[in-house]
């Protein structure tokens, strides 16, 4: 298991935490966020119900736009824009 | 924020249907072992109580993501308040639901010894559980999730709060010659030997030594109704918990209100509709605070009307009385707290298997004399745990949200090195994040916000800690996130 980052287009960016738990998704989501210039957008793949409630507030707090979640049988993707 | 939710591709509502299944198979199965329960002997009640409150714990808590490791550790690793926050509503409600128990006369609560344990039981806890990824009720949700990593934590706060406990050897000598001194005077009966055992010299040379009390005790107020409720619930819950909503709001949600609401400066109408957004930015978890606080003010209150009811004091007695005494303690007693627990339980599960395994593990105060340690299927705490597992399984499983997650060798690792510490953390505490700080500060226990200052202490130092190991990782392991 290990976490993968890469640009796959211009502007568009993928994270995979798929298989870890608290905290390493919202930790290594904000890192990505950190990555990213403004209007990005980063699809977000995890499995960790828990992180998502934090990665929505985060994006809320910083002012990014979770504009499109895919859900289900405990997999998440989730596309993040860059504020 | 509206996003396009939608199912991912590939489920059809044929697995809608399995899942819903399974999770009605769940509720199926704890109803029709309740009803077993009470055709071998209707007094099971009292056991059965613990059961369905745990159910509604895990149902909760899954709703909400409520874990209170989050609550200290998304604040420091992301700056996330949310979880911080409905915690602190938990509080409030529980607090004067907790009132109104206390009021009626059916309070179970009795404030913990206060000492400098409780600030260094708490920093290890806190420390801890930044690693396990969940605190002790979190890790038994996510375990209800299919998460095996917290399964792991359970299993290892489990058994080294049993060896914590129990164990006998060179580190007794750490303990002051003053508590040996003191336990000795104690006249306890020759079988607990609490002249030998670190935390024997631990519990009867120093924390019997302490005074629990609640702050209206504590202040001398009197026992009017009135000014206790007054003191142990407003001043020492209600005012803590709006103090600290306010400093999170300042602290880590004020920013960002100002730039949605495209204002320079708020005024006091914006700020209360600001601290208002904080409180419900992340409405489950506001939820499932609501729900928790009421419904663990509830769980209280049943269990202290079956009391009066039975006209007992702890469960061992109606154990007593229908037969079963294997596993009581000296003075014919169980852990029955009476609310909602988490950690002792999980320690008399690790002590029965080990007293099975031909361990002697009633030798000490722990079991021997205070806790017991009953067959799991006679635990009635043991069985809230258990709830919680399986109300938050249903719940997740109705959500299409259970998954199977296999531990790694590095998330094992952290699993099992992060459940030690908040096992031993816990017994130093006398308790965990529930039973050290949320039952206590709601019932007019200042104890309880010693072991909150201790536990955000621990895990921000555990967060720093964290973050370095996660930087040297990626570093290594490259995928350009630094």
């Amino acid at each position: 298991m290990a976490m993968s980052f890469e640009q796959t287009a211009a502007g568009q960016w993928t994270l995979n935490v798929t298989g870890y738990t608290c905290p390493h998704p919202q930790m290594y989501t904000k890192k990505a966020m950190q990555k990213l210039a403004s209007g990005d957008v980063l699809t977000l793949l995890f499995d960790n119900p828990s992180s998502g409630e934090s990665i929505l507030s985060m994006c809320d707090n910083d002012g990014n736009e979770v504009f499109d979640r895919h859900d289900g049988d405990g997999n998440f993707v989730w596309k993040i824009r860059k504020a | 924020m509206n996003a396009n939710v939608e199912a991912l591709s590939g489920v059809g509502w044929m697995d809608q249907f399995r899942h819903r299944l399974y999770s009605a198979a769940i509720l199926l199965a704890v109803t029709l072992g309740s009803v077993w329960a009470l055709a071998i002997d209707v007094r099971f009640i009292y056991l059965l109580v613990y059961v369905w409150f745990g159910v509604i714990y895990g149902v909760l808590l899954q709703y909400g993501r409520f874990c209170m490791a989050a609550a200290v550790r998304d604040l420091f690793a992301v700056k996330v308040p949310r979880m911080a926050v409905g915690m602190m509503i938990a509080v409030g409600l529980y607090a004067l639901v907790a009132a109104v128990v206390t009021l009626t006369g059916f309070s179970t609560f009795h404030p913990q010894p206060l000492g400098w344990h409780v600030l260094i039981g708490g920093a290890i806890f806190g420390f801890g559980f930044v690693f396990t990824g969940g605190c002790a009720s979190g890790s038994l949700y996510k375990t209800g999730e299919g998460n095996l990593n917290s399964a792991l934590v359970v299993f290892s706060i489990a058994f080294s709060q049993a060896l914590v406990v129990s164990a006998s050897g060179w580190f007794d000598g750490l303990a002051p010659a003053a508590w040996a001194q003191s336990a000795a005077a104690k006249g306890m009966p020759e079988s607990l030997s609490v002249t030998r055992g670190w935390f024997d010299l631990f519990t009867a040379g120093y924390i019997w030594d302490l005074k629990g009390q609640t702050l209206a005790e504590l202040l001398a107020v009197g026992d009017s109704p009135v000014t206790t409720i007054f003191v142990n619930t407003f001043v020492n819950a209600i005012l803590p918990v709006l103090g600290i909503l306010v400093a999170l709001y300042a602290f880590y949600y004020r920013k960002g209100f100002l730039r949605k609401s495209g204002k320079a400066h708020l005024g006091w109408s914006d700020e209360l509709a600001g601290m208002w957004a904080m409180c419900t930015s992340s409405k489950n978890t506001a939820l499932a605070g609501v729900g928790l606080g009421i419904f663990a003010g509830l769980h209280m209150w049943v269990t202290g009307a079956l009391r009066e009811h039975y006209e007992i004091f702890n469960f061992g007695e109606l154990l007593a009385a229908m037969g079963y005494t294997d596993g009581l303690s000296i003075q014919n007693t169980v852990f029955d707290p009476g609310y909602w627990y988490i950690t002792t339980q999980e320690a008399q599960w690790g002590g029965w298997v080990l007293e099975k395994l031909g361990v002697n593990m009633m030798d000490n105060v722990f079991f021997g004399l205070d806790n017991g340690l009953p067959n799991p299927l006679l635990n009635a705490p043991g069985f809230m745990s258990i709830g919680i597992i399986l109300g938050a399984a249903m719940l997740a499983l109705a959500r299409r949200e259970f998954k199977w997650k296999f531990p790694t060798w590095e998330s094992a690792f952290f699993a099992i090195a992060g459940g030690i510490l908040m096992g031993i953390g816990a017994r130093i505490a006398m308790g965990c994040n529930i039973g050290a700080f949320f039952a206590t500060v709601t019932n007019g226990d200042p104890s309880g916000w010693i072991f909150l200052a201790g536990m955000v202490g621990g895990g921000y130092v555990s967060v720093r800690v964290f973050t370095k190991w996660m930087d040297w990782k990626v570093a290594r392991e490259g995928g350009g996130l630094l």
